[in-house]
């Protein structure tokens, strides 16, 4: 058995985050594509952490609150604009959400 | 081995039976209290002074049919029940109920746990709960229990972020986040944090009465708007999860009262020689003691004050409890840094 | 042994739950395996010896913003799922294949790197116990610009948040 390396969890990570890119790629619901960002912000979170204890010092943890502070501030503001869009559009797939386009 | 393994199990067995137990005669005791107020004498049948009720109620949640809407989306609405009531046990794990005794010359410390970040462990946990209550309310697949659910979670969402202010008070005033390092840091202080943080012990009362959706801030079980609220749809054991979580939230909530404020399982002026008699009482007892006066402030409170209104709930969470809170953090901190120099 | 045993369970269900998430068919039950992989995130974080980081994940995450996902899914009431008609224009199959070209190039990069003989790697080991006060004081010390920063951040993100959304608009 070999011991868990901060490579074990990269390969995580890497899964994790493709794991996402393939829910923003795949679905249409923009509500689940804002949940697959959020995975792949989470895939860099283990990151940060597993990168935190092989260096042995504190800071990749401090970098982990920062990405949850703008993950907080993204959910609020996306999730504010799909409801001003759901209201006018009575829609939440991305496809229809061309108000943009010319 | 033992140390690891049995003497944990053993301790969990214990608090989790008699938390069961405590919820059981909660019920009684608020009908008792409710009944006492309006000068009635409450459940009396059953056993002398009605003391068997609570056998009573739960046999016929036993035996009564478990219902599931036909609409309703079966795994959710199956697994809600659990969500909520999970956390309100779990976070018992971090509660300190007594010094360390000695069990056949073996020092037993009376907690599960004593996390680093307890105080921390147990707003995490609280805020698990939001999902058990919401999903409920939407599962059911019927408008009532819908706008309870969102109504009930829009409240606690809201007044958690009170009750985690009035923890960084504490926190301030202690140095730790250690529940265990709070107690000793009021024994060693001479003093409860409730005479160091009045206005905390106050917010942190009107938000833990909003947290456990007790009165007057019974707001999701409103019965003259939402019928019974997010658990409208339920019936037989499931109901009585939900019962079951919400009177051992009401303990939890108290006994982290009593832990921050009351100085936990310290007997009353713990520095005062001259009281060595109050040493005899074991310090479990004190615990217990202080958490029953806090549950009875809750039963009493609902006995005596009307119901809010929504709005009314929101403003106080959202314009008064929420700055105050920061207020009195700004103000702690502000002490602290000049009583160091 | 019972270090490797922890990780790959949790690892196995922080991606099982991830899977879940975006082959979901209802969101509400894609929001719940959401909630799940993010406390077996913070299960991972406690393991590899960040407990506060591990309670910031269940605090903001669980019990913040994914509740904010749980209300607007409760508000945009879908009377036809988004994707039950689909088009032809969707380039699913082209998306999955493109990310696993990547995960495979990722993990590629990984092995190349750390696994090549000579870059043996120390096996991962907690930081010491205390490392909460750590982490506190590297965040109002070091760090104490990009912190205020954030708080900015937050401040316009609730504000914007709130115009975006005021009934009229």
């Amino acid at each position: 058995m070999i011991p868990i390396t901060p490579v074990h969890y990269m390969v995580l990570s890497a899964a994790l985050f493709i794991t996402g890119v393939i829910g923003v790629m795949v679905r249409r619901n923009i509500i689940v594509i804002l949940m697959s960002i959020e995975l792949m912000l989470n895939a860099v979170n283990i990151n940060l952490v597993a990168f935190s204890n092989l260096w042995q010092n504190a800071i990749g943890q401090v970098f982990v609150i920062f990405v949850v502070c703008v993950a907080a501030a993204e959910a609020a503001v996306g999730l504010g604009i799909i409801l001003a869009f759901y209201r006018n559009k009575e829609t939440v797939n991305i496809d229809e959400m061309t108000l943009m386009r010319w | 081995m033992i140390d690891l393994l049995v003497i944990p199990l053993i301790k969990i067995v214990i608090v989790l039976t008699g938390v069961l137990i405590t919820v059981m005669y909660l019920v009684l005791l608020e009908r008792k209290v409710q009944a006492w107020v309006q000068t009635r004498l409450g459940p009396m049948r059953v056993g002398p002074h009605g003391v068997l009720q609570p056998v009573a109620d739960v046999l016929k949640l036993f035996v009564k049919e478990d219902i599931t809407p036909v609409r309703a989306d079966k795994s959710v609405f199956m697994l809600a029940p659990i969500i909520v009531l999970v956390p309100a046990l779990v976070a018992l794990a971090v509660i300190p109920f007594g010094d360390t005794v000695s069990i056949f010359g073996k020092p037993v410390p009376l907690y599960i746990a004593d996390l680093n970040i307890g105080l921390l462990y147990v707003v995490a946990v609280a805020s698990i709960g939001v999902y058990g209550i919401i999903l409920a309310g939407w599962s059911s697949n019927s408008k009532y229990p819908l706008l309870g659910g969102l109504r009930s979670s829009a409240q606690l969402i809201s007044y958690e972020l009170a009750v985690t202010l009035t923890f960084v008070s504490v926190v301030l005033a202690s140095g730790s986040l250690s529940m265990v390092d709070i107690i000793t840091a009021q024994k060693t202080n001479g003093v409860w944090f409730a005479f160091v943080q009045p206005v905390a012990l106050f917010i942190y009362t009107v938000a833990a009465l909003a947290e456990t959706n007790r009165a007057p801030f019974d707001l999701p079980e409103a019965e003259q708007e939402l019928v019974a609220g997010f658990h409208t749809e339920y019936s037989g054991m499931r109901f009585a999860l939900f019962f079951l979580a919400e009177y051992a939230n009401m303990i939890v909530v108290s006994a982290i009262a009593t832990t921050l404020f009351f100085g936990g399982w310290l007997r009353p002026f713990p520095n005062v020689t001259m009281l060595w008699f109050l040493d005899y009482v074991p310090s479990w007892m004190w615990f217990v003691v202080k958490t029953f006066l806090v549950l009875y402030l809750f039963l009493w409170i609902r006995a005596t004050l009307p119901r809010y209104r929504y709005d009314q709930l929101m403003r106080i969470g959202w314009k008064l409890l929420i700055p105050l809170a920061i207020a009195n953090i700004i103000v702690t901190a502000a002490v602290k840094v000049a009583l160091s120099y | 042994m019972g270090q490797a045993l922890a990780f790959y369970t949790l690892a196995a269900f922080i991606l099982g739950f991830g899977v879940l998430v975006i082959t979901a068919r209802n969101t509400v039950h894609s929001i719940m395996f959401l909630v799940a992989d993010f406390l077996f995130i913070a299960a991972l974080y406690a393991f590899q010896g960040a407990p506060f980081v591990a309670v910031i994940q269940v605090v903001v995450y669980a019990g913040g913003i994914v509740v904010l996902y749980l209300f607007v899914v409760m508000l945009v009431d879908l009377k036809r799922p988004p994707e039950a008609h689909q088009d032809r224009r969707r380039r699913g199959r082209l998306g999955m294949v493109v990310s696993l070209v990547v995960l495979a190039e990722l993990v590629a990069i990984a092995a190349y790197k750390y696994v090549s003989p000579g870059a043996g790697l120390p096996a991962a080991r907690p930081l010491e116990p205390d490392n909460v006060a750590q982490v506190g004081m590297l965040l109002y010390t070091d760090y104490l610009v990009p912190f205020e920063l954030a708080s900015m951040l937050l401040l316009v993100a609730m504000v914007g948040a709130i115009v975006l959304a005021r009934r009229e608009l």
